[in-house]
């Protein structure tokens, strides 16, 4: 029997997600593997939006700073328990991507950029400026979530580190499942038209405006769910989560491990996220050997690491 | 009167260091398609040498020559090492792979001349020129006309030398420019070294009145790339035009709003500009750039 | 190609592994933002603590036990340091946490720490970090809030009540920014106009026009870090504004007055601390020998100016080997109780008591009002 995509995906997801806990000397490596989830599921919806659809932001922070700030605030203005607050910031972060959207995405190519890099410095800025709403750059504190006491009254006793391991390793698994499921689905299969040529989409009927908005309001909701676990987790947010080298980062963990598919821009995170934690060693050095390991997976392996390696083990098998 | 006057000065001062940076944009993109955000570290470049140069007890023009000199040929470097060899790779690699290069440039900056802030004596002295009630530093006066001089001469090299009309042919269509015998290759050596050279000629006329670290850079692109933006992609004129915009539109916004929203207020007008002319102010219209 | 990649990734899962083995004695951890943002405040903290080792161990270390820093550098993102935290505590199993260099990093710290029940002490300004008091946080530098009231209390002397501000939009600027709003009235002194610049501004004088032209201004007050103090000093006088102008602790260090200019600076005041003003300090000051001291070490070793913030590092690293020293053991709750008991010890910031109640240990009396008259810093009275 052979595997499909989607379920050799899930798979992969769900044994990472499960055994490599197996492996960690240390409750740091629990932290480090939450982080590397929650990176995964804001790159997901980079890659709806630009390994399906073929469109780029430069802004995507911006809509995890909504995300988090929702966490932050609802719970303490509208009295709003932090889950549904996670649901809250989503809702925003979609009526928001529809309504910046549907004008940005006419443009193209840098244009995009420039306007989706736009959006995000206004939003850092608002974080950053409406102090007495939110504390401003010294940040402000998020209450707890409320479900690991809950599992302990069920006998289910993890400490907070695994918690949020575990906690965020199925979000991801059941965002990575319904990215795949929208790739095969009728607005996927547009979706991927589009990509190819915007003009051979239009002209087989496909509506090109509707289409790319779709992508990236869903996008937008993926990046603002991961900010608010980031939120949730930390207990404490500032604005840097919306800053714009939190969007480039988004863009860059997708690219480098392969924007085209969810395993691959999952894989990209991975290593962007464990990168920093293995180069405290050369600290000195730290930001020029991570900026040469952009410059070269770019260079090198330009569809991203895991489609080249797919095809070096095809290659070698043939 | 004399408010107004000072906004403005304060506007053109910090606008004509945008327009610097938006030219350089400009000059790559024209030859390769290529949006270059390592631009801003090329301005940083020319700021840090010219510290360390004159610190060393050089002459400032001359440690200004070396900066320059030694900024070009990074960008060469560049060029060979990181944009050759991804030809063809579409626009979101580009912009990681110039990302890349710009973080690497400053991790070897920030190891090679540490992290302080740096500044060098102003070429005509500190004394301000009064005009009208309001104040100007000559130091900006030799920004402006900087970015003034490069703008001419690029009109010039670009529509009144074979070169100069090399290079737009190369942008038009890379594959025809090679069949009329155009070295596509030189003209994109010779764009990034020309590029990095006006982004270090900026960044050395600026440093007396902005200071200098190695972590400058990525504000000057970012400021930069918008202005270039705003005037439309690959027009020179559209450079110097939206980079003194933005710098206008910030004063005057600082000035009269407030300036907690300043930054917000350029974006704002870029937003905007871009809803009803998605190619920018003088942008090109009839050439698809995906 | 996939040969290397593997290689590649062998290595780095090698390195990931190793980096936790700690064979030191005593291990200390470490989380400055030394690159990024708030680099102003890490990278001399970063420096400091690592030469102050240095010497440590070259006399003996503590009680005879040699100490391992670990050191890392959060880049001033509040997510990596909390991840750092978490690594220094479980990890590297460190005894005791110096750092958060920003009020961000540091409250991210915190919440790990707090957890554990490991000590902690912060180098960043705001009061929210020990008040209320947590059990195993400090912190070494003075409150922003005492700042504004040193900077109150001599606007006050002079006869000032309305005053301009202008302040940055970083961590730092805005925190300050929010306290002087806050207790500007308990001094009599009202802000008649309030500016801001981001931290990458490159001319302030649009800013500085409109404080110019507000009604009855007798002073302006800028807090910030980095290049912005300087541009904006300089402003001022290309601006001809003719009113005292106060600097924050934010700049206390004579970078400023380079940067800055002499003739730009002259006239300038801020709360500084003893540490700049080593030399006018007179003999018998318990301060002295300390701030000496490290003064002369850190010039020498790094070819750099000392400044406050590399300061609290150093006071930092101080309480903590007292405590250890005093507790005799390097137990996290043991050292927590030393550190709570620590009487009169002289820093380059202040000299520190703590006590249950309080976990800041200085008062206003550690700010000194400084001038800059002839390029150089001089005591006010």
């Amino acid at each position: 029997m052979r595997l499909t995509p989607k379920a050799a995906t899930l798979l992969v997801l769900a044994l990472l997600v499960a055994l490599t806990p197996f492996f960690f000397p240390s409750g740091y490596y629990y932290r480090v593997g939450a982080l590397l989830f929650v990176n995964g599921i804001a790159v997901t919806g980079i890659v709806i939006l630009t390994g399906y659809a073929g469109q780029i932001s430069l802004g995507h922070a911006g809509f995890s700073g909504i995300g988090a700030y929702a966490c932050a605030l609802a719970p303490t203005h509208l009295g709003l328990h932090p889950a549904l607050a996670i649901v809250l910031g989503a809702a925003l972060s979609a009526v928001l991507a529809y309504l910046v959207g549907r004008p940005i995405l006419r443009l193209k190519g840098y244009y995009l950029g420039v306007a989706t890099l736009g959006f995000g410095i206004l939003v850092s800025m608002v974080l950053n400026n409406e102090r007495d709403l939110t504390n401003g750059p010294d940040g402000i504190d998020v209450p707890d979530l409320g479900l690991r006491a809950l599992l302990e009254t069920w006998g289910l006793d993890l400490t907070n580190g695994q918690f949020w391991y575990f906690f965020c390793g199925l979000s991801l698994i059941l965002g990575a499942w319904l990215a795949l499921n929208l790739y095969d689905s009728p607005t996927g299969r547009a979706l991927r038209a589009l990509h190819g040529s915007e003009v051979a989409a239009r002209t087989v009927g496909v509506d090109v405006a509707r289409l790319k908005l779709q992508a990236f309001v869903i996008s937008a909701v993926y990046a603002s769910v991961a900010g608010s676990l980031l939120a949730l987790q930390n207990k404490f947010i500032t604005p840097d989560v919306a800053g714009f080298m939190h969007s480039i980062e988004m863009v860059t963990m997708a690219v480098l491990g392969g924007v085209g598919s969810v395993l691959g821009a999952i894989l990209g995170a991975g290593i962007l996220t464990l990168l920093p934690q293995v180069l405290t060693v050369f600290a000195e050095y730290e930001q020029m050997v991570l900026g040469l390991v952009m410059v070269l997976v770019m260079i090198f392996l330009r569809e991203g690491l895991l489609p080249s390696i797919f095809k070096a083990i095809r290659g070698k098998g043939e | 009167m004399s408010e107004l006057l000072q906004f403005l000065f304060s506007g053109l001062t910090v606008g004509a260091v945008y327009a610097l940076v938006a030219l350089g944009f400009t000059i790559i993109y024209n030859a390769s398609d290529v949006v270059n955000f390592a631009q801003g570290e090329f301005v940083m470049l020319g700021g840090m040498i010219t510290w360390f140069a004159h610190a060393q007890g050089l002459p400032l023009p001359l440690a200004a020559l070396i900066a320059i000199a030694v900024t070009a040929l990074l960008g060469v470097a560049m060029n060979k090492l990181m944009i050759e060899p991804a030809r063809g790779a579409p626009v979101v690699s580009l912009i990681i792979i110039t990302i890349g290069a710009s973080i690497f440039i400053q991790g070897g900056t920030q190891l090679i001349f540490g992290k302080e802030i740096h500044s060098f004596p102003a070429f005509s002295g500190d004394e301000p020129l009064r005009i009208g009630g309001a104040t100007i530093l000559p130091q900006s006066l030799w920004v402006i006309a900087g970015a003034l001089v490069v703008y001419v001469a690029l009109w010039l090299f670009f529509t009144r030398t074979l070169l100069g009309r090399a290079v737009l042919a190369t942008a038009n269509n890379r594959l025809a420019a090679q069949l009329v015998g155009i070295n596509t290759s030189f003209v994109m050596t010779l764009s990034f070294a020309l590029s990095a050279a006006i982004g270090a000629l900026g960044g050395m006329l600026a440093a007396p009145i902005t200071l200098t670290a190695y972590n400058v850079g990525i504000g000057f692109a970012l400021k930069g790339f918008a202005g270039a933006m705003l005037g439309g992609m690959g027009s020179p004129k559209g450079a110097l035009t939206g980079g003194f915009l933005i710098g206008l539109i910030e004063a005057l916004t600082a000035g009269y709003v407030s300036s907690q929203y300043k930054d917000a207020a350029a974006f704002v007008v870029i937003l905007l500009v871009l809803f009803f002319m998605p190619q920018g102010l003088f942008g090109r219209k009839s050439t698809d750039r995906v | 190609m996939q040969k290397t990649l593997t290689t590649t990734a062998l290595g780095l899962l090698a390195v990931l592994g190793l980096s936790g083995a700690a064979t030191a004695d005593i291990v200390l951890g470490a989380s400055v933002s030394a690159t990024g943002p708030a680099a102003f405040l890490g990278d001399p903290e970063a420096k400091t603590l690592e030469m102050m080792v240095e010497a440590l161990n070259a006399k003996g270390g503590i009680n005879g036990e040699q100490v391992k820093l670990v050191l890392y550098d959060d880049g001033g993102d509040p997510n990596k340091a909390r991840t750092f935290a978490t690594r220094l505590v479980e990890d590297d199993e460190a005894v005791a946490i110096i750092g958060g260099s920003t009020t961000g990093t540091s409250m991210s710290i915190l919440d790990v720490t707090e957890d554990a029940e490991v000590p902690f002490i912060s180098l960043a300004g705001a009061i929210d970090i020990i008040d209320p008091v947590k059990p195993y946080t400090f912190k070494t530098p003075h409150t922003d809030r005492m700042a504004c009231q040193k900077i109150f209390e001599d606007m006050q002397k002079r006869g000032f009540t309305k005053i301009g501000m202008i302040s940055g939009t970083d961590g730092f600027g805005a925190s300050m920014q929010a306290q002087c709003k806050a207790v500007a009235g308990d001094h009599g002194i009202e802000i008649v106009a309030d500016e801001t610049y981001d931290p990458k501004d490159a001319d302030m004088t649009a800013q500085l026009t409109k404080i110019k032209n507000a009604e009855g201004v007798q002073a302006v007050l800028n807090p910030g870090f980095g290049q912005g103090p300087s541009i904006v000093t300089r402003n001022f006088r290309q601006l001809a504004i003719d009113l005292p102008l106060y600097q924050s602790h934010g700049v206390a260090s004579d970078g400023f007055i380079e940067l800055a200019g002499a003739d730009a600076a002259e006239g300038v005041r801020l709360p500084g601390t003893a540490l700049l003003v080593a030399d006018l300090l007179p003999e018998g000051d318990p301060q002295k020998p300390v701030v000496t001291a490290y003064k002369t070490e850190f010039e020498a070793k790094t070819g750099t100016s000392v400044g406050t913030f590399g300061g609290y590092a150093h006071d930092a690293f101080l309480i903590l080997t007292d405590a250890i020293t005093r507790a005799g053991s390097a137990e996290p709750a043991a050292i927590r109780d030393a550190i709570e008991q620590t009487k009169g010890l002289a820093g380059t910031t202040g000299i520190y008591t703590f006590s249950p109640e309080d976990h800041l240990g200085l008062d206003l009396s550690a700010f000194r009002m400084l001038e800059i008259k002839g390029g150089t810093w001089t005591l006010v009275e």
